[in-house]
């Protein structure tokens, strides 16, 4: 069963100095339960095509064409009361600083409760309940004193486990999880990847990753969808991407991670800088630092996908020969 | 071969000092006490001539602080630092500068590391300025010289830093380090605030310009696939204490602490898929009030009694290898 499946998603941001093309058509699908890793480098717009999906795009940006269908239902067409309605509710998001997350003046159970009730007609009990047991579910011990804590008394994990726990009240369909782990030391990153990944399959919530790290995505997503100045350049399922990249940028990427078989050696890098959105080049965004690119990446590089449903954005893609 | 930085019983104390209302709190009985924070604790280390040390540890271990003192920014509470065998601090005068000099540091922020209101030239000019390795003549070429070398274009100079982008940031202050010709750079989490494609290339830089300027590094990261990339030898820090120190392909394949062998699981890999994640538990202690014994031991799977009461000590094998735990003989 689908759950959300965007379709040319376009979210532009009209500033005094041009149009950013945040996120210029983007298509993608997931189903329940599926887990997605939308990697990219700072500015490609994958936090924007998280934000584009919950309605939480601010002027100068909006949602400037495309479809966000949720359920059988377009997003990009909906009234804000109704994405209240949705948000927090069907639809959860977690963010990279937990600390700008949790409002510091409100206690846990404040914020827990305050979820909780937005969306039902629960007693207080109820509800206090229902966020204790909440707080269990993502490992954090004694859970009824954490309830009375405020989020500064509590370290970096922590608050972004019980971000998760808010985000789980509500047995959400989807989750964003917007680089989550990324401020936290590997050690914890293993641990809020693991509450994640175990809520995710025990209630078949969808999942988006948000991440720029790789590595974090192949252990766990089953598809990855890699985006470059505001458009996937590919998609696929985990292994196809990791094992068998197809477009340049991605095989950029891969090179450039350090790992153990190349110690020592210089690293494969992607020449030059990430783009500036207000200046991109005709054609394909990102031939100006592409080792494969010709004349013809001047044009808008072809959407193909193959029989396994891995897609590229390129004329020439890894794997075939380049002609020029 | 003598080391060239050498750092003997290094250790440093936060203290926060009592107020006056505390003072008095306290001499009538109540229970307030001094908190002291011991964010490095009698650590050594020595780093070979051309070798490149990666500390590695977790937030709040002391990698940080530890690598300050080193470098010379923050004064040690206890220890010393040695360069060439000499104690740096008990150096003066023209020895004492040039010391100062022979040691840089690379911070993490690029944007909070340089003055933004001073343009390129001057901030990498400033200091080979003032110390006389260049005079007002020969500046601009000399400037010129450094910003090429880190992959800069020179024509940039007379730019400010909020021109450039985060990776070109981190080259200035590649170049303000490198311009005043050091031999030893401390470089703290010096690419972990870049994009991945950026780190790749600040990465290859550091390996470049330790060929060609024969560079020893200190390379601090939480990132253990980086260090695992450019280091020669690991230390693994936790709350303050140096748990293991070994060369890094060895560690790498046969880690022998217990936290160690817990990191190396923790770190992402690409080719692990769909890997059902099974962390080790519990977070850091607090510095302010660390566990006794083993540091570790609240967190470790092969906890023993003698772990909760008795610190093990630093066992230095002969192959190089140095732990601290009570399961390795001698710990």
């Amino acid at each position: 069963m689908t759950v959300l499946s965007v379709e040319g998603l376009k979210t532009h941001f009209f500033t005094r100095a041009g149009v950013v093309r945040a996120v210029d058509g983007v298509d993608f699908a997931l189903e329940r339960g599926g887990i997605m890793g939308l990697v990219g480098e700072s500015g490609s717009g994958k936090s924007v095509t998280g934000f584009s999906i919950l309605g939480l795009v601010d002027p100068p940006g909006r949602v400037a064409g495309g479809k966000i269908v949720f359920h059988g239902e377009d997003l990009a067409q909906a009234s804000e009361a109704r994405m209240q309605a949705l948000r927090g509710a069907r639809i959860a998001m977690i963010f990279q600083d937990p600390m700008m997350t949790l409002n510091p003046v409100l206690r846990i159970d404040t914020q827990m409760m305050e979820a909780i009730q937005a969306h039902e007609a629960v007693s207080r009990t109820e509800a206090w309940t229902r966020a204790r047991d909440g707080l269990a579910q993502v490992g954090i011990p004694s859970a009824e004193q954490r309830l009375r804590a405020y989020p500064h008394q509590l370290s970096g994990g922590m608050r972004q486990r019980v971000a998760i726990a808010i985000a789980f009240l509500n047995n959400p369909d989807l989750l964003i999880a917007d680089e989550p782990t990324t401020a936290l030391d590997v050690t914890i990153q293993a641990q809020i990847v693991h509450v994640a990944q175990t809520l995710c399959r025990e209630r078949g919530t969808a999942l988006i990753w948000i991440t720029h790290d790789l590595a974090v995505v192949a252990g766990l997503a089953d598809r990855i969808a890699v985006m470059y100045a505001g458009r996937i350049v590919e998609a696929g399922a985990t292994d196809e991407i990791i094992d068998r990249p197809r477009h340049p940028y991605t095989v950029g990427l891969l090179g450039s991670v350090p790992s153990a078989n190349k110690r020592g050696e210089r690293l494969t890098q992607i020449p030059g800088m990430t783009p500036n959105m207000l200046a991109l080049p005709d054609g394909c965004a990102f031939r100006e630092r592409c080792p494969r690119a010709t004349e013809a990446c001047t044009n808008e590089p072809p959407d193909a996908a193959d029989a396994d449903a891995h897609a590229v954005r390129c004329f020439h893609p890894h794997g075939t020969e380049v002609t020029a | 071969m003598s080391p060239l930085i050498e750092a003997k019983g290094l250790s440093r104390r936060f203290v926060k000092r009592l107020d006056l209302a505390g003072k008095i709190a306290a001499r009538l009985g109540a229970d307030i006490h001094e908190e002291v924070v011991h964010a490095v604790d009698t650590v050594d280390l020595s780093v070979m001539p051309g070798e490149v040390v990666g500390l590695v540890g977790e937030s709040g271990c002391g990698k940080s602080t530890l690598g300050r003192m080193i470098a010379g920014i923050l004064p040690p509470t206890e220890g010393t630092v040695l360069l060439d065998g000499q104690d740096i601090a008990k150096l003066s005068g023209p020895e004492r500068r040039d010391a100062a000099l022979a040691i840089q540091m690379i911070f993490q922020d690029p944007f909070a590391s340089l003055n933004p209101r001073m343009r390129v030239e001057q901030i990498v000019g400033e200091a080979p300025l003032v110390h006389g390795l260049t005079d007002r003549a020969g500046l601009s070429d000399y400037v010129d010289d450094i910003m090429t070398k880190v992959g800069l274009d020179p024509s940039m100079k007379r730019r400010y830093p909020h021109q450039f982008s985060g990776g070109q940031r981190q080259r200035i202050g590649i170049a303000r380090a490198l311009a005043v010709r050091p031999r030893f750079l401390v470089c703290d989490e010096a690419i972990a605030a870049l994009d991945v494609s950026i780190q790749a290339q600040v990465l290859n830089l550091f390996m470049d310009l330790r060929e060609e300027f024969n560079l020893t590094y200190l390379f601090i990261s939480h990132d253990l696939s980086v260090v695992e990339h450019i280091a020669d030898r690991i230390v693994i820090m936790y709350l303050g204490r140096v748990v293991e120190s070994a060369p890094t392909e060895a560690l790498f394949a046969d880690p022998q602490h217990p936290y160690t062998q817990a990191l190396l699981a923790e770190v992402p890999r690409l080719d692990q898929r769909n890997r059902a994640f099974t962390p080790i538990s519990g977070e850091i202690p607090s510095p302010l009030s660390p566990p006794p014994g083993c540091h570790f031991h609240p967190r470790c799977p092969h906890v023993l009694d003698s772990c909760k009461t008795t610190a093990p000590n630093l066992v230095q094998r002969q192959d190089g290898w140095d732990i601290r735990c009570h399961l390795h003989p001698g710990g």
